[in-house]
């Protein structure tokens, strides 16, 4: 209830922050409220974590209760499929009713739906809580992969590279890629990273790329004709790295998630994942020892924002945004960062929320394995996401066999 | 009983004259076959032509107008193509022969003792268990942080973690010829049950051995070479399985590269659609591989007939056969119990709430995955319920139908017709949903809960038909007629008496029509189109997922289903008829 109050509250603030003359702009809003009452939202999100589809189905709760949208979690394996799925929609000639209201998203996904023109028109910044979001303190929340979000998509939450280990096993992990040949050396075996195109792999092998590349600026610019150039430490690195991998590097994790089970099982020594809070919340649940940590590597981490965005033949735009402005809600954002729930950073601004909402943010509990902020740093910027596909594409040809 | 029905035969044959003469043979039920295939060959030749087109270059919705053979370049340069090619052949034709191997030399050396019996009471469940739920079960148990690694350690291997070897998802894809064969052996030995009914197998074996033959010989010379022929077909299709799997193959098989049906359909899921050309020309070389390897099993059989013509009429007699019977039952045993222990490990996981290597059982228990899961647990439950029960039911309608037309119209079951019966099974699934998928989008019906029925029903209506069709066609026909004698018009004379006296039979054969339909992965995914998903599809991707004790909970559910269905098909029965011993059995 009292969140509730906070909101409508909220609401009011943030037509008076936005540019636009506050009346026309609630009036407009209350006009996709009205027309978003009774409409079904399919929500086509990653659906491999429990936690996160928890989180999800709580959502859908809400705005069924607070705006009459019916909300359904289409749980997907892989984005790309749903960016395949929309694409076949439209070169079938459907323009409207498509299979798909709301997508998460970000990367190379976001930059494929963009380049195909498969998002309609720009929504984000029409979205009341939009006001919150924390664009100066964290611009990857208007650039995604160095591509402008341009309001083709809203921010959801914050995401960086952090690596897991279980001090009861392993007490000092090793802290750069030199440092990690080494360990492996000593300790065949007991590291490994999902199978490209899974997203997490790919991020471990441009997170590597960062790190040995001679001019990292370079991967802030689209990939070219000195692709091979560019990338060559990254494979001569892998090569050096793959026969000491776990299964001798014939077989890779099948997927981001299993790193964790694998990690839990004793079989790997350092896991990862790109949400700094996943390792407490993987403790709360059972999933890991209270024994875990987290740490980064010297140097940095790889650091992004995903997303939410409406295709463009969605039947119920509508209550894909106000779905959307839901999710921007200090409400939302609270649940979804308590490392009980989720762990999930919120994309939110202190300074701009209301002092309730603050002191909630406050009083959330860290979680025991993740690291505040000043010790995860600042995150290193994505590469241009052409880097994606040619880096995967490459790694098929060299090791896919 | 039969005793009792031998003084009408005398007047029989005039009986069955008139019959005839009072009722046009079959009536109505003369299009329920035409209906049948309609329905079940018309989708296939569809999703085919619409495979083929774009292999060729035309499909007009993704701007291909002209025909090419870029997608055959394109995929004669996929990295990786000969490796899941040659994975495909080794797997497919090791897995089919493995469990071809092992039916018939159970059935050679048990067949007619009393542990058989036993044994085959195993069959049923064995076969009810959908093929994602036994892989997801037995790669929980023989990997190397798996329950077996887990039950011996630490006190007999001192593994304190465990050990980095490559037992599943192995290259050479044993793994996936393990579970192929523990899925297929049950079916092909079902299979070769029923044909042994109709060559009255235990008369030439006691001949042949009162000429001086041993057990396993007599067998061999007398019966197999009959028993072979009834289940070429399913042979074949066995064959054509588990070359085209993809579920199994996904959750036990490499990755690096992937047999070539999980191959192609991860290309066509590419999201660069231009792939699906190259996609579309993948699932015709899985098409011809298929068709290229029944060929090659064919010739094979033809090659092995005539170099054993000799053998057979040498006069060999032969041992014992204890050999035989001690490996046969070591390996049956064993596969029986990885069956079963993958159902245990799936249920301890579902039950876990921490499990750490190398403890033999959860150090903490909780009832709070399944909790946690109803939620996700239902709408794919209802799914999987609601798909499963309409196809079966239509499958038994059309089966029925087609069963009671050739019963009153006196036709006599072709083998083009068991053909045309099987197609669904001998060819690759990869290689006609797509088009199926094509078609669906364009009459909108993609992701529609009806066009998952009918993809499931593709599937069912062999299964039903055929395990319906021998207790149907073996119904002594003078039941009938004394029905028809008392003057029950056809109709009557059919829920009077054909029903209820295969009542049994008609609840089996549901039953497993119903657990075909569970087991879908691949029409389920694209039918489904993402919006619909099942137990099945669930279980696969949560296979690969951080949570072993969800994927284990959806893994039980989804088999819990299709066994649940046998119990109520044995139950029901059972129960109605426990005061009629005669129905019993």
């Amino acid at each position: 209830m009292i969140s509730r109050v906070c909101m409508a509250a909220a609401a009011l603030a943030t037509a008076a922050l936005v540019a636009v003359p506050a009346g026309a702009a609630e009036e407009d809003w209350q006009q996709v409220l009205d027309r978003a009452r009774g409409q079904t939202v399919y929500f086509n999100a990653w659906g491999g974590s429990q936690q996160i589809n928890d989180y999800i189905a709580w959502v859908a709760d809400r705005v069924e209760r607070l705006y009459g949208v019916e909300l359904r979690h289409t749980k997907v394996s892989d984005t790309a499929d749903v960016v395949s799925r929309i694409l076949a929609e439209k070169t079938a000639g459907r323009a409207q009713g498509g299979s798909v209201d709301l997508v998460w998203i970000n990367g190379e996904n976001f930059a494929a739906m963009r380049r195909n023109a498969l998002l309609g028109a720009p929504f984000a910044e029409d979205l009341p809580n939009f006001a919150f979001v924390d664009t100066a303190g964290k611009p990857t929340t208007l650039v995604d992969f160095t591509v402008p979000t341009s309001g083709l998509e809203s921010p959801w939450g914050m995401a960086q590279l952090v690596f897991i280990h279980d001090t009861a096993r392993l007490a000092k992990p090793p802290r750069d890629l030199a440092a990690l040949l080494d360990h492996l050396a000593a300790n065949p075996g007991r590291f490994t990273y999902p199978l490209p195109p899974d997203f997490l792999g790919t991020t471990f092998l441009k997170q590597a790329l960062v790190g040995l590349v001679a001019e990292p600026d370079r991967l802030q610019h689209p990939s070219d004709e000195d692709f091979a150039e560019v990338t060559a430490p990254l494979w001569a690195y892998l090569d050096r790295l793959h026969p000491l991998l776990w299964r001798g590097g014939e077989a890779f994790a099948p997927s981001g998630a299993s790193l964790i089970q694998l990690l839990d099982d004793g079989e790997v020594d350092i896991a990862f994942t790109f949400n700094p809070g996943a390792a407490s919340a993987a403790i709360e649940n059972g999933e890991l020892p209270d024994t875990a940590r987290t740490f980064v590597l010297k140097g940095g981490t790889l650091g992004n924002t995903h997303f939410v965005a409406i295709p463009f033949n969605s039947g119920a735009r509508d209550a894909a945004m106000v779905v959307a402005n839901f999710l921007l809600s200090p409400e939302a954002q609270l649940r979804k960062e308590d490392p009980r729930i989720w762990g999930d950073p919120t994309v939110l601004a202190m300074d701009r929320l209301p002092a309730d909402d603050r002191i909630a943010f406050a009083a959330l509990p860290r979680g025991i394995a993740t690291l505040p902020p000043e010790a995860l740093g600042t995150p290193i910027l994505e590469p241009h996401a052409s880097w994606t596909d040619a880096l995967e594409a490459e790694w098929q040809r060299r090791y896919g066999r | 009983m039969a005793e009792t029905v031998r003084p009408l035969k005398a007047t029989e044959r005039t009986i069955g004259r008139t019959a005839r003469l009072a009722a046009r043979p079959g009536g109505r039920l003369v299009f329920v076959p035409a209906l049948t295939l309609a329905l079940f060959l018309a989708p296939i030749g569809l999703g085919l032509i619409g495979t083929w087109a774009p292999a060729i270059g035309y499909l007009p919705a993704l701007g291909g107008t002209a025909l090419s053979l870029d997608p055959w370049r394109q995929l004669a340069a996929a990295p990786g193509l000969a490796g899941a090619v040659r994975l495909t052949l080794v797997t497919g034709f090791l897995s089919t022969a493995l469990a071809l191997a092992l039916a018939f030399s159970l059935l050679a050396a048990w067949h007619g003792r009393p542990a058989f019996d036993r044994f085959r009471r195993l069959l049923g469940p064995l076969l009810a268990m959908p093929h994602a739920a036994l892989a997801i079960g037995l790669a929980f148990l023989l990997s190397p942080s798996g329950w077996l690694a887990r039950i011996v350690s630490p006190w007999a291997t001192g593994w304190q973690r465990p050990p980095d070897l490559l037992l599943v998802q192995d290259p050479h894809g044993l793994a996936l010829t393990l579970g192929l064969v523990l899925k297929e052996a049950p079916f092909l030995l079902l299979m070769g049950l029923a044909a042994l009914n109709q060559i009255d197998a235990g008369r030439s074996v006691a001949l042949a051995r009162t000429a001086g033959y041993g057990p396993t010989m007599a067998w061999a010379k007398t019966v197999l070479p009959r028993l072979y022929p009834l289940v070429r077909l399913p042979v074949y299709a066995v064959l054509a399985y588990s070359l085209s799997v993809v579920d199994m193959a996904m959750i036990l098989g490499p990755a690096t590269p992937p047999p070539l049906a999980p191959l192609v359909l991860r290309w066509f899921d590419d999201p660069d659609l231009g792939h699906r050309f190259m996609a579309a020309a993948g699932a015709c070389l899985q098409f011809a591989l298929v068709a290229g390897a029944i060929a090659a099993w064919h010739g094979v059989e033809r090659l092995v007939a005539r170099l054993a013509r000799p053998w057979l009429s040498a006069g060999g007699r032969g041992g014992g056969g204890a050999l035989l019977r001690l490996v046969s039952g070591t390996a049956g045993t064993a596969a029986i119990a990885a069956a079963g222990l993958s159902v245990a490990a799936l249920a301890l996981w579902s039950l876990a709430r921490r499990w750490r290597f190398p403890d033999a059982l959860p150090g903490e228990w909780s009832l709070g995955n399944w909790m946690r899961s109803v939620d996700g647990l239902a709408p794919p439950a209802v799914t999987t319920l609601s798909v499963g029960l309409a196809a079966t039911l239509i499958a038994l309608a059309l089966a029925v139908g087609c069963l009671e037309y050739e019963r009153r119209a006196g036709i006599r079951p072709t083998t083009r017709a068991l053909w045309l019966l099987y197609t669904p099974l001998l060819v690759p699934q990869i290689a006609f949903l797509f088009g199926i998928q094509v078609f669906l989008v364009a009459v909108r019906l993609d992701g529609s809960w009806l066009a998952l029925t009918w993809s499931h029903l593709l599937f069912v209506l062999p299964y039903v038909f055929l395990s319906l069709a021998d207790p149907w066609r073996r119904l002594d026909e003078r039941y009938r007629r004394i029905g028809a004698c008392l003057g029950a018009g056809p109709a009557r004379v059919f829920w009077r008496i054909t029903v209820p006296m295969l009542l049994r039979p008609i609840l089996v054969a549901g039953a497993v029509g119903f657990s075909v339909s569970v087991a879908q992965y691949l029409p389920t995914l694209f039918a489904g189109a993402g919006r619909l998903s099942s137990l099945t599809t669930e279980a696969v991707g949560l296979a690969a997922g951080a949570d072993r004790r969800v994927a284990a909970v959806f893994a039980f559910a989804q088999m819990a289903l299709p066994s649940l269905g046998f119990m109520i098909a044995l139950a029901v029965p059972a129960m109605l008829y426990r005061h009629r011993r005669g129905l019993q059995a």
